[in-house]
């Protein structure tokens, strides 16, 4: 290893330090500033002649011209390893459980934590044998992993192909003990452990091919599974103004999506969103697997009053880890809440740089920076030719005013497969999940019949014309047919849109139910009822909207689902037209 | 042993350059002028170019003005004492009492460690039941007050002080009316909460400087009471004024603006004070209550838009009144599942019959017939607008929620409610 470089600082602008060094740097090296006994990480953004401008990932507070930088040649990077999961960690990957034990109530500037535990023991299974060829992303062994077979891989960025020399025998080993033993083909000999590392904004890409995703993600969210599907390995953001529910939504997703690893990147959102998944988890049990929530969960962690430049990162540690389960064979659903926030602090950065600003200010690269992040999501093919494994990226975005046409949205539209556009007129009439019924879109495969799907829509699509027109002409000015409609398309709303997640059984709702539920519904939406006059349709289906509420909040397949499934049946059979 | 430096290489906006070395991002100067001594702070280096922010402003200052570097950055005392104080935005008295010099801690300190919040379980009762019933307080939370010029924002804000049950009262005034400035202090002496009660007040014919440090010094001083278990309410107004001086001081450093002229921070500089906000785990709390005005009444103008995106909800006051759409306490879910088995379901089914006589009232406004339900609407909107909107109502959460079922009988049959059987079993009012 050469020696490392070192600089020293010639300015500081907020968390913008520029650095005058002698030899050489490389773009998006770590550096760690020096001040007293403390070392503040940062990560080279820009280079003009010998000064090159860090962005500092803590606050640069009593920073000093000419204070020393010293330049550590590798490019910012994450522990990849068993342990991961249950873990919560910042943008960094600093572990916050354990920052707390060391430093408290508040987070301490300076202070860096090994993201895993180098004195864990795991109980190792060799698979590869000595004369194995193997190329990065191979299985050399196991270990278990709560719930998981946590597979040792010959690390992603060994280049080219390496033969086994020796395996470790099963048995209990440390984290950092050498399991392996391998030699390239130039000769090279390298250990590996059960820890590597990988330089989080580059995607990680050992795999023989990329699938289509065709499989349906059922998140338990009528809404979504019925209506607006999102795919297993595909990508989906959930843009909405302020208040109108984006982080319950995606709470809803995380706990009952139907997925093996859930990977949160809370980025530069609310604190207080964070503890609840902190201190809830832990205690909610997984009906999947019948362990806690928490075992199949990684949370990164940087919210709103964190450091700006670390948000930047933690998206991207976030996707990182959750390509390391995919390498696994397993199913990952990232969410990241919001993307906006990272967003802005590209933003902020690029305009310390005093960068030529684009759109409201936004750097001209955020397109393909966006692009980049949702490109990471996919079905991928392991190098074994027959396991699969996927991530699943969901970003929230918080467009400035509620606007969809900001850069942000509209970057972020371009390169998702599934549009879960939430909307304030929703959100304010308490109509949640607030997702907008005929605006949103997918290009996944729904759950249920397509010609039922399109039906619904229609009826959704005719009420809203026909409650339009009743506000120019006036309810007395709509003929019955219409308004019946208008009243079976608020029908569909209440009963089958809307889900209220704070009950226990509505909260979620399997595949199972959705398909069956909803062809009582299309039922109901096909049915030709014969009425006397508006107010008579009006209250029948005010009364069979009650029988279907309270149906939702039953068990599905109980004696009491099925009791009241007669009920609703009878109610129905009550006004159909003879025919 | 400090060294002076007397050439001031730069003057513009609040901004001062020097030609120095060894001086620490963030750390305070004094500048000694004509009009006196005002504090400033660095706020960038550049090679040996010192920029510092002038507290008291530039109008004045010499460039032979002499510049003396304190060696650490802008702290505020944090003990007792300051119960029943009043200082400006820079720390110093405005009470005409002594300086205090006790325990003194840096203000803007680093953020609390996620892992050490608790889920906020405390509803703090304001007996308002705009607030009670449909947008429950929490303490910790952290919400602002939408309005725009003229509406009683800060009389709210008084009385929510008033009857919150906290232990603890810090009052930031940014860019306040010396009129409101002495209204807040003389309600609090009324009520005999100047004693439990601390204030850093700006007032608006101070120097802009000043007003950016209001939040950083009141939160500082509810941080430390928190520590020591307090529950402690933070009342700012009007953040506005706050991101306005921001915006100067952007402008004035060049920085590239953002959004109608705001830097690109904005959300990042907000957030990290209304993220002060906590619940800790083994201590106190900080429940923080701001005051947005609008300008131009428009919710999607860069300073409301950003706090909506912080805060944990918001309150729109319009009319005197407090708006029941979009009004929004996000943490309600947290403490409204436990007060009362119907509470949730009385806020629901209330504000959707509510919105539904707004619809109504348009058609009638375009003089459309209207139906029997209609009229059972208008009913209902009038009763709900006269008894439960009222802000002047002082009653408890569970005579609200009484009242909510009596309105809702009144009304409607309890078939056209939409609400649970089994709910409806258990309250809706028996006819006699």
């Amino acid at each position: 290893m050469p020696e490392n470089q070192t600089g020293r600082i010639k300015g500081v602008n907020g968390n913008l330090v520029t650095v005058e060094f002698d030899t050489a740097v490389m773009q998006n090296e770590v550096a760690y500033v020096e001040i007293g006994d403390q070392k503040l990480k940062g990560e080279v953004i820009r280079v003009r002649g010998n000064r090159a401008d860090l962005q500092i990932y803590e606050s640069t507070a009593g920073l000093k011209i000419d204070d020393t930088v010293k330049f550590t040649g590798e490019m910012l990077s994450v522990a990849l390893g068993p342990g991961l999961l249950t873990k919560v960690y910042d943008g960094l990957q600093n572990p916050l459980n354990l920052l707390a034990e060391k430093a408290g109530f508040f987070l301490k500037r300076g202070l860096y934590l090994d993201a895993l535990d180098m004195e864990s023991v795991w109980d190792f299974t060799p698979i590869a044998k000595p004369g194995d060829k193997l190329v990065a992303g191979d299985r050399i062994g196991s270990v278990p992993e709560g719930i998981f077979t946590h597979y040792i891989m010959l690390p992603f960025r060994f280049a080219g192909s390496w033969e086994v020399v020796s395996v470790a025998p099963a048995g209990p080993r440390k984290i950092t003990d050498t399991v392996a033993h391998v030699r390239s083909a130039d000769g090279e000999e390298r250990d590996v452990t059960m820890v590597q590392y990988w330089p989080v904004k580059l995607p990680i890409s050992c795999y023989k091919e990329k699938l289509l995703p065709t499989k349906t993600l059922i998140t338990q969210q009528r809404t979504i599974d019925t209506f607006f599907p999102v795919a297993t390995g595909g990508t989906f953001c959930t843009p909405g103004p302020f208040g109108a529910g984006k982080t319950v939504l995606q709470h809803s997703i995380s706990r009952y999506a139907e997925t093996d690893v859930v990977v949160i990147a809370a980025c530069g959102e609310r604190a207080g969103e964070v503890v609840e998944i902190l201190r809830e988890y832990p205690t909610l049990e997984d009906p999947r697997t019948g362990k806690t929530l928490m075992d199949r969960s990684v949370i990164i962690c940087n919210t709103s009053s964190m450091p700006v430049a670390a948000r930047e990162a933690s998206v991207y540690t976030a996707v990182t880890i959750a390509e390391y389960y995919r390498q696994q064979g397993l199913n990952v659903l990232l969410l990241a809440d919001s993307t906006s926030r990272w967003a802005q602090a590209l933003r902020e950065m690029s305009g310390r740089l005093e960068e030529i600003p684009g759109e409201e200010a936004f750097p001209a690269y955020l397109e393909s920076l966006i692009a980049g992040f949702y490109e990471r999501a996919g079905l991928v093919l392991l190098n074994d030719g027959k396991t699969t494994g996927s991530v699943t990226i969901g970003g929230s975005v918080s467009p400035a005013g509620g606007n969809f046409e900001e850069p942000v949205t509209q970057a972020t539209l371009k390169v998702v497969g599934a549009f879960l556009g939430l909307s304030r007129e929703r959100s304010d009439a308490r109509r949640f999940p607030s997702i907008h019924p005929l605006d949103s879109w997918s290009h996944y495969h729904s759950i249920v019949p397509a010609e039922d799907l399109a039906f619904a829509r229609a009826t959704l699509r005719r009420g809203q014309e026909v409650n339009q027109m009743m506000k120019v002409v006036g309810e007395e000015g709509t003929n019955t047919d219409d308004f019946v409609t208008y009243l079976k398309s608020e029908f569909l709303d209440f009963v089958y849109l809307q889900q209220n997640t704070f009950d226990a059984v509505d909260a979620a709702s399997d595949d199972k139910r959705q398909k069956y539920v909803f062809a009582k519904v299309i039922g109901v939406l096909k049915a030709n009822f014969k009425f006397d006059d508006k107010d008579q349709a009006r209250r029948f289906f005010q009364e069979l909207q009650l029988t279907f509420i309270d149906w939702n909040y039953i068990v599905f397949g109980s004696d009491k689902f099925k009791h009241q499934e007669e009920v609703i049946d009878a109610k129905i059979k009550e006004r159909i037209a003879n025919a | 042993m400090r060294k002076v430096y007397h050439k001031i290489i730069q003057i513009a906006g609040n901004v001062i350059t020097v030609e120095a070395d060894g001086v620490a991002n963030n750390d305070l100067a004094e500048v000694t002028s004509v009009r006196g001594t005002s504090l400033a702070q660095v706020i960038r280096l550049l090679d040996n170019k010192v920029f510092l922010q002038v507290f008291n402003g530039t109008r004045g200052i010499n460039t032979g003005d002499e510049v003396r570097f304190l060696g650490h950055p802008m702290r505020v005392s944090a003990s007792d004492a300051l119960l029943g104080r009043i200082f400006t935005g820079a720390g110093v008295p405005r009470d005409g009492r002594p300086e205090i010099h006790d325990n003194m801690i840096e203000i803007g300190g680093p953020s609390v460690n996620p892992a050490k919040r608790i889920i906020p379980r405390k509803m703090i009762r304001t007996g308002i039941p705009m607030i009670d019933v449909f947008n429950t307080l929490v303490e910790s939370q952290k919400l602002p007050i939408f309005s725009i010029a003229g509406e009683p924002y800060n009389e709210l804000l008084a009385r929510i002080a008033m009857q919150a049950e906290v232990d603890v009262i810090v009052l930031g005034g940014m860019g306040l009316k010396y009129d409101d400035y002495l209204t807040f202090r003389n309600t609090l002496d009324e009520h005999g909460a100047l004693s439990r009660s601390v204030m850093f007040v700006h007032t608006a014919a101070d120097p802009t400087v000043e007003c950016l440090l209001v939040p950083d010094m009141s939160l500082a001083v509810a941080e430390s009471f928190a520590l020591e278990g307090k529950r402690v309410l933070v009342l700012l107004t009007d953040m506005t004024n706050f991101a306005d001086a921001m915006k100067e001081i952007a402008i004035t450093m060049e920085q590239v603006p953002s959004n109608r002229g705001y830097p690109g921070d904005l959300y990042s500089q907000l957030a990290s004070r209304y993220e002060k906000a906590v619940d800790f785990d083994g201590a106190g709390s900080i429940t923080i209550l701001a005051v947005t005005t609008m300008p131009g009444d428009d919710v999607t103008h860069p300073i409301p838009d950003n706090t909506g995106y912080i805060t944990e909800g918001q309150f729109y006051l319009r009319g005197g009144r407090i708006e029941p759409f979009g009004s929004l306490s996000r943490l309600k879910q947290n403490v409204n599942g436990k007060t009362r088995a119907d509470h949730r379901t009385v806020m629901d089914t209330m504000i959707r019959f509510y919105a539904d006589y707004k619809e109504t009232l348009e058609k009638q406004s375009m003089g459309f017939q209207m139906s029997n339900w209609d009229n059972k609407l208008l009913k209902y909107g009038k009763l709900f607008e006269k008894n439960m909107m009222d802000l002047s109502l002082n009653i408890q959460l569970e005579d609200a929620l009484d009242l909510g079922w009596k309105i809702l009988a009144d009304c409607f049959d309890a078939a056209e409610t939409g609400i649970k059987t089994s709910l409806l079993e258990q309250f809706w009012p028996k006819k006699d």
